[in-house]
């Protein structure tokens, strides 16, 4: 499988990375030695297996469906870059 | 003190040979001394471990202390700890200091252990060589020329420096066995679910597991059974009772079946790591076990396997990086996308940045059946051959990594052949099994370790089988030169 500099840029996107042009090429062929590696798996006949879910074969355990956190938004938003009021700031996004 | 075992500096204490202070102070000269020829730390709070001591010297007055109190060890930096920096390795999280700890910090900190600091890895986990940390290398400490194995390197370097009694590690592919065998230390990755995911920062959620890393299977014991065991914050955590690792530890293990999977012995294997190998095999049966050969035949597909699984969920867990909540945020962003992907670009370096498109390209749309489904069949297989394995034969032995220490900058421009490092260890992930490493006999000075690999929450019979070996040999007790 290889990847060229335009497959790099639409992955980039969709990671939401911001690659710059002079590693694009870099990228595409580390990218393609890493599923040249992968491919070894197209080598076996997977038809009547079942993927594996969970090492364990175990559900999801649920819980009621009741609040038992506090509220420590003041503490877990002291880490944040930029807040204002209880909210995060970012670039305006509606004009 | 630094080459005494948890035991007996646990007896000292007692004793009031000396203080849980005076032992603190003992390690923190050493890493003030030592480690800037290591970098095995990212961050020492002397401050905070000097408190726990005074506290633990308390507890040891009132005569209230367990086996670990006062005992001064190392978190990897991947565990999240109250008011101390957790920084995953990464510029990312360079400034990000964590409202909680993590359930393991929690519960080793209840015991009663001495956190020093917080030790160096490889960015978010993702490396086997410990040279993607934001925060520089790590050097081995028994040739500082070579890598300590990664992603758990500095908690590796650490311990074989006797900068900690013992450290904590986690193991996604390998990342505690592999640099415990290339620093010459035991270490122990239990079954998925054993020990809490929480406040562990994620790289692969289905693989993720933490551990200890020790001079020792009995001083991992110690540990191990502090930190094993259910916690209803982690979704993932196993609700199994934990037995008692260090009572386990004598029990006799003549009659043991001990299976050598054929494909861990054969091509890209080092003749003199094989031998050494082979050669600590032949002790166990000096003890009585018998020996069988095995074949996990699909084995060889793991590493393909693992590409796949770990980078998919790897990029979903590190979507949450988004210079909004917490983390790196890039200076002056144009608009909402800006902030994102150059937040994301500076914050994470080359190896994160590759795994996190390799993700991405393996979720996308069209590629699904492909790769990521097709893994989670292979996987499937995999766990199959160790289930038919299992049925023959206690536990399962071989190499852990397939060579000694390589030199630092060796591999770092070839990913692929720094991912085959991990040929030996990743098949027990992607299985969910427990795993050890243990130290035998060195070639040409530098450390081998010897793999067990354990039925599922069978560590108990590995830290047994592990303890009965170093009962009978000294590898284990060896110090690297200017470390001892």
């Amino acid at each position: 499988m290889s990847l060229d500099r335009s497959d790099v840029e639409k992955i980039a996107h969709l990671a939401r990375l911001a690659i710059s042009p002079d590693q694009t090429e870099r990228y595409a062929a580390e990218l393609s030695n890493i599923l040249d590696l992968v491919a070894q798996m197209d080598s076996v006949n997977t038809d009547d297996v079942e993927p594996m879910a969970h090492p364990l074969h175990m559900a999801q355990r649920l819980r009621p469906d009741q609040a038992t956190e506090p509220d420590r938004r003041a503490e877990y938003q002291a880490g944040a870059p930029l807040s204002e009021g209880g909210l995060y700031l970012v670039p305006k996004v509606i004009e | 003190m630094q080459n005494k075992s948890i035991a007996e500096l646990a007896a000292d204490l007692r004793l009031r040979k000396y203080s849980s202070t005076e032992l603190t102070r003992h390690y923190l000269d050493r890493i003030a001394r030592l480690d800037p020829q290591l970098n095995s730390f990212i961050t020492v709070d002397a401050e905070a471990a000097l408190a726990a001591a005074a506290r633990a010297d308390e507890a040891l007055a009132r005569d209230q202390a367990g086996p670990l109190t006062g005992i001064p060890i190392a978190h990897k930096d991947i565990f999240c700890t109250k008011g101390v920096r957790t920084s995953c390795a990464s510029r990312m999280l360079d400034n990000f200091v964590a409202p909680y700890d993590a359930t393991v910090v929690e519960r080793l900190g209840g015991a009663g252990a001495v956190m020093l600091g917080k030790t160096n890895m490889d960015e978010f986990a993702m490396g086997s060589s410990n040279e993607t940390s934001y925060y520089g290398p790590v050097a081995n400490p028994w040739d500082t020329s070579r890598v300590p194995g990664g992603s758990s390197g500095g908690s590796a370097a650490a311990v074989a420096a006797r900068l900690c009694a013992a450290a904590t590690g986690t193991d996604t592919g390998g990342s505690i066995r592999q640099p415990a065998a290339l620093c010459g230390i035991t270490g122990i990755k239990p079954t998925y679910g054993r020990c809490s995911r929480w406040g562990m920062i994620a790289f692969a959620s289905s693989l993720d597991q933490a551990g200890v890393m020790a001079r020792s299977a009995a001083d991992a014991a110690f540990l191990l059974d502090e930190m094993a065991g259910f916690d209803e914050r982690d979704s993932t955590s196993a609700d199994v009772p934990v037995p008692d690792y260090v009572d386990a530890l004598d029990n006799d293990i003549s009659g043991l079946r001990i299976g050598l999977p054929k494909e861990f012995f054969g091509e890209g294997l080092d003749p003199r790591v094989g031998a050494a190998v082979e050669a600590a095999i032949r002790e166990y049966e000096k003890l009585g076990a018998e020996i069988r050969e095995i074949s996990l035949p699909n084995s060889p597909l793991s590493v393909p396997v693992y590409y796949v699984v770990a980078p998919a969920e790897c990029s979903s867990n590190l979507a949450r990086f988004d210079g909004v909540r917490y983390g790196h945020r890039c200076a002056a962003p144009a608009d909402l996308e800006d902030l994102y992907t150059r937040s994301r670009a500076e914050g994470f370096g080359a190896e994160v940045q590759r795994r996190v498109m390799i993700g991405t390209y393996v979720l996308s749309a069209g590629y699904y059946d492909a790769y990521y489904l097709k893994a989670q069949k292979i996987r499937h297989l995999i766990a199959d051959d160790f289930k038919r394995a299992f049925e023959e034969v206690d536990v399962i032995m071989g190499p852990t990594t397939p060579s000694t220490a390589f030199a630092l900058g060796d591999k770092m421009d070839d990913p692929v052949a720094m991912y085959l490092n991990d040929i030996y260890t990743i098949a027990t992930n992607l299985a969910g099994l427990p795993g050890m490493s243990i130290p035998v006999e060195p070639v040409a000075g530098m450390p081998v370790g010897l793999q067990l690999i354990g039925n599922y929450f069978d560590e108990a019979r590995l830290l047994n089988v592990a303890h009965r070996y170093q009962h009978l040999t000294h590898w284990h007790q060896a110090a690297p030169a200017g470390f001892d």
